[in-house]
C-alpha cells in the first residue's frame, strides 16, 4: 500500500505554536504520505488538538516558527477556507451548533466550494440532494438530519456522524479527525470507523487523534505517534498503541526520556 | 496568518439606492402653519372633513412636545425648515402608466420595482409613492374584480370618502403622539386597502416609498381595512437618496381587522442610514398600529429594518376581539452611528387573546439597537397569553444592544413568557464554516441569516429572499 515513491501530502517541520500567548507546540515534526493512516495519541493537554487546529488555520492559534507544507506548498499564509478547499479536512472534537442554518444548505455550500477548487461543476439543490442521500449511507444517517439546523440538538454520536458525512462530501486529501471516537457507543464507533475506512483511498491520508486504542481496533494505523508537552516524543507501529494501553503514558514518557538521554 | 477581513468591515457596505432622480418638482415654501395645511388640502381637492381633521391635528400638535424618553440622540428637527409638500410637476392624476413620467418609471425600475405592464412583478400589486405622491398602482383592475380596493390614500379620499372618514384616525388618534399628530396634520400620500367581506385578497399588495427631495419631510399615511372573514398580505419597501442633511419621515399606518379577518403587514425598511461618520440619513419616526376589532381576528407585523439614521417605531396590536391574535416579528440591523429603538405593544383587551413577539437585533459599528416592548393585559382579558423572545447579536466591541420589555398584567388568569439573549458572532462558529471551505464573508452572512431565520420564515415568499438579499447586501464586503 505504501511505497517509497508515495507522494508526501503533509510535512510539518519544527512547528512552534501558541494560543493566548502561551506556547503549546514546542517543535512538532510529522511527515504524512499518500495512503497512510497516522494515529496521534497523548494525554489531555499534550497538544494534539492544538496541532489539528493549527493545521486547519484556526485564527486563535499563532504559529511562532517552523513550517507546514501541503503537497509541497506552504499553507501558513492561507485562510482556513482556502486550506479546506485544497483538501485539508478537520473533523471536530466538539462540532459547534449553528442555529437557523439548514444542515442541507450548509453541506451544499461547503461541497460546492470544494468542487469549485477541483474544477467540478456546481451542484444545484436537486443534484446535491441525490449526492448527499448516497453519502448518507456511509454513516447510516437518517435524511431527517438534513432538514435540521447544523448540529443543533444532535446527540454526540450524531454530531460525529455529521462530521464524517462532511468528509464524505468534501472528499479531502487529508483528514485530521480530532477525537472522533470520544463519546461514541460501540455501535456508533463501528459506523464512524467503517465510514472512515470506506473513505480512505490510496491517494488520501488520515490522521486520527485519539485517547484510546479502541478506535485503532477498527482502523489500523500505519504509524502511531505519542505526543507529550507539545512534541511528538515517540513514533512506532500499531503495537505502540497496544503497549500504551497496557502500560500507560508514564511508561512511554520514561522510555522516551531514557532514549533522549542516551542519544 | 493574517486576517484581512473583520466582521465589522463586512457589515459596512455602500448604500446602493442613494441616487437622485432629476425631475422637476413642485414644492410649496418651507414652514408649517395653518395656511400651509389649507394649501395642502386644497392642492389635493380634499373634502371638508379632512381639512378639519388636519386642522384639529395641527392644533393638538402645537401643544405637544417631541418625545425624548427613547434616549435616541439626534439633533432636533427644525419643523419650520421643512417642505411639507413636494410632487413631480407633471400631472399627478393619471389614468394609465403611459402618462407617468418615464423618469419616474425608470427610477422605480432601478430600485427593482418595475411598474410597466410587461415587467411588473407577477402576483404582487404595487403602489409606488414618490416623495409626497403616489405615481402608479398596478393590477388595480384585476383587484377590483374581487372587490378589493387598492389605491393611493389621496384617491381613496376622493373616491371613497365614507370609508376614509369612518376609519381614519380611529386606530391612531390624532393626538396619539407628537409625530402622529404632525402626520395627521400634513400627511401627503400613502396607500389605502379595503378588502370586502369574505374575500381572500388574490395577490400580495405592496407599497414602495421613495424619498427623492432632500429638504422635504415625508408623511405618508396608510389605512388597511379587512372586513369580516377577509384576508390580505401587504408589503412595504422604502429607500432614499444620500444627502448629508437629515430627512424626516413620519408615517402613520392604521390597520383594522374585523371578525375572522387577518392582515399580514411586512416592511423592508432601507432608508438611507447616513455615512460612516453618522452624517445624514433619514429620521424615521413611525406610528403603526393595528386593531383586532373582531372576534378571532389576526394582525401580524413583520419588519426588516436596516436603514435610517434614527428609527423610532413600535408596530402594535390592540387585541380587542375575543380570541384575536397579534404577532410581531422583527429584524433590526444597525451599523456605524445608526440608532434604532423599535419593538411593539401588545394590548390584550379581549378574552383568550394571544400575542407573540420575536425580535432579532443586530448591532455593528458604534450603533445602538434597542428593543422596547409592552405587553399589557387588561382585567377583562381572561386567558390571555403572550410569548416574547428578544435576541441581540453584537458585532465588534463598540456596538450596543438594549432590551426594555415592559409587562403590565391586571389579569391573574393570563400567561406571559419572556426570553431574551445576547450573543456575539462566535469565532468557533465562523471557524467551523470556514474550515468547510466557505469564505469568511459568506460565513458571517450565513450566521446572521441563521440568527434571523425565525423571522425570515414569517415573511411572505416573494419578500423573504428579497430581505435575505438585503441583509446579505448590507453584509457584503466593501468590494463592489
Amino acid at each position: 500500500m505504501i511505497s517509497s515513491t508515495s507522494e508526501t501530502i503533509l510535512s510539518i517541520k519544527d512547528l512552534h505554536a501558541s494560543v493566548e500567548d502561551q506556547e503549546i507546540l514546542h517543535g512538532v515534526n510529522l511527515l504524512v504520505k499518500e495512503g497512510e493512516i497516522h494515529a496521534i495519541m497523548g494525554r489531555n493537554g499534550s497538544g494534539k488538538s492544538t496541532l489539528s487546529k493549527v493545521i486547519a488555520g484556526h485564527p486563535s492559534y499563532k504559529v511562532l516558527s517552523g513550517s507546514i507544507q501541503f503537497k509541497g506548498t506552504n499553507i501558513l499564509e492561507l485562510e482556513p477556507e482556502e486550506r479546506a478547499r485544497i483538501g485539508i479536512f478537520l473533523g471536530f472534537q466538539y462540532p459547534v451548533e449553528i442555529p437557523g442554518v439548514s444542515n442541507l444548505e450548509f453541506l451544499r455550500v461547503a461541497t460546492n466550494s470544494r468542487r469549485k477548487e477541483l474544477l467540478a461543476s456546481e451542484l444545484d439543490t436537486f443534484e446535491f440532494e441525490d449526492l448527499v442521500k448516497e453519502r448518507l449511507k456511509i454513516v447510516e444517517m437518517d435524511p431527517a438530519f438534513l432538514e435540521r439546523s447544523v448540529n443543533e440538538g444532535f446527540s454526540g454520536g450524531e454530531k460525529k456522524r455529521n462530521e464524517i458525512l462532511q468528509m464524505a462530501l468534501l472528499e479531502p486529501v487529508i483528514s485530521i479527525l480530532d477525537e472522533t471516537d470520544s463519546g461514541l457507543d460501540i455501535d456508533a464507533l463501528r459506523i464512524v470507523a467503517s465510514g472512515i475506512n470506506t473513505l480512505s483511498k490510496p491517494n488520501t491520508a488520515t490522521i486520527l487523534i485519539t485517547h484510546y486504542q479502541r478506535l485503532l481496533n477498527e482502523i489500523t494505523p500505519d504509524f502511531v505517534h505519542i505526543m507529550a508537552n507539545g512534541k511528538i516524543i515517540k513514533t512506532g507501529s500499531k503495537e505502540l498503541a497496544i503497549d500504551l494501553e497496557r502500560s500507560g503514558y508514564d511508561f512511554i514518557n520514561k522510555d522516551a526520556k531514557d532514549k533522549e538521554m542516551a542519544t | 496568518m493574517t486576517k484581512t477581513n473583520t466582521v465589522e468591515e463586512i457589515v459596512s457596505q455602500p448604500y446602493k439606492y442613494g441616487f437622485i432622480t432629476e425631475i422637476e418638482t413642485e414644492k410649496i415654501p418651507k414652514g408649517l402653519n395653518e395656511d400651509v395645511i389649507r394649501l395642502i388640502s386644497a392642492k389635493k381637492n380634499e373634502p371638508d372633513f379632512l381639512l378639519k381633521f388636519r386642522l384639529r391635528a395641527y392644533k393638538q400638535w402645537l401643544k405637544m412636545e417631541e418625545p425624548d424618553w427613547s434616549g435616541l440622540t439626534y439633533s432636533k428637527v427644525n419643523y419650520q425648515d421643512l417642505v411639507y409638500y413636494a410632487a413631480p410637476k407633471k400631472d399627478i392624476k393619471k389614468q394609465s402608466l403611459d402618462e407617468v413620467d418615464p423618469k419616474l418609471l425608470e427610477t422605480f425600475e432601478k430600485l427593482g420595482i418595475p411598474l410597466s405592464e410587461q415587467k411588473r412583478l407577477s402576483n404582487v400589486a404595487v403602489d409606488a409613492v414618490f416623495d409626497s405622491v403616489s405615481i402608479a398602482t398596478t393590477y388595480k383592475e384585476k383587484l377590483a374584480e374581487h372587490g378589493v380596493i387598492f389605491c393611493s390614500i389621496s384617491e381613496a379620499i376622493s373616491e371613497y370618502p365614507n370609508l376614509v372618514e369612518k376609519y381614519m384616525g380611529t386606530v391612531v388618534p390624532i393626538n396619539d403622539n407628537f409625530f402622529a399628530a404632525l402626520n395627521s396634520a400634513v400627511f401627503s400620500d400613502g396607500s389605502f386597502v379595503y378588502i370586502p367581506k369574505g374575500v381572500e385578497c388574490p395577490m400580495e399588495l405592496s407599497s414602495y416609498f421613495r424619498i427623492n427631495s432632500g429638504d422635504t419631510g415625508q408623511f405618508e399615511r396608510t389605512l388597511i381595512i379587512a372586513e369580516e372573514s377577509s384576508s390580505v398580505s401587504y408589503l412595504e419597501g422604502c429607500t432614499a437618496p444620500m444627502f448629508d442633511t437629515n430627512t424626516l419621515h413620519a408615517a402613520v399606518v392604521e390597520l383594522v381587522a374585523l371578525d375572522d379577518a387577518s392582515i399580514k403587514y411586512s416592511t423592508v425598511q432601507n432608508w438611507y442610514a447616513g455615512n460612516e461618520e453618522g452624517i445624514g440619513g433619514i429620521f424615521n419616526f413611525v406610528t403603526k398600529r393595528g386593531e383586532c376589532r373582531g372576534l378571532r381576528s389576526k394582525i401580524s407585523w413583520s419588519q426588516v429594518e436596516t436603514g435610517s439614521a434614527i428609527t423610532w417605531k413600535y408596530p402594535s396590536c390592540v387585541l380587542q376581539g375575543d380570541n384575536s391574535i397579534g404577532e410581531f416579528y422583527s429584524i433590526a440591523l444597525t451599523n456605524n452611528f445608526q440608532e434604532a429603538d423599535t419593538g411593539t405593544k401588545m394590548i390584550h383587551i379581549g378574552k383568550n387573546t394571544k400575542s407573540k413577539i420575536v425580535s432579532k437585533g443586530i448591532s455593528a459599528g458604534k450603533s445602538k439597537n434597542s428593543y422596547r416592548g409592552l405587553v399589557s393585559i387588561s382585567p377583562n382579558a381572561e386567558g390571555a397569553r403572550n410569548y416574547s423572545q428578544c435576541d441581540s447579536m453584537l458585532i465588534g466591541d463598540k456596538a450596543r444592544a438594549n432590551t426594555y420589555p415592559y409587562i403590565q398584567s391586571k389579569q391573574p388568569q393570563s400567561n406571559i413568557e419572556h426570553e431574551a439573549s445576547t450573543c456575539r458572532i462566535s469565532e468557533d462558529q465562523l471557524f467551523y464554516l470556514q474550515s468547510r471551505g466557505i469564505d469568511f464573508e459568506e460565513s458571517v452572512s450565513m450566521l446572521i441569516s441563521g440568527f434571523c431565520s425565525d423571522v425570515f420564515n414569517e415573511l411572505p415568499m416573494e419578500f423573504a429572499s428579497e430581505a435575505d438579499k438585503l441583509l446579505a447586501l448590507k453584509l457584503e464586503g466593501s468590494v463592489g
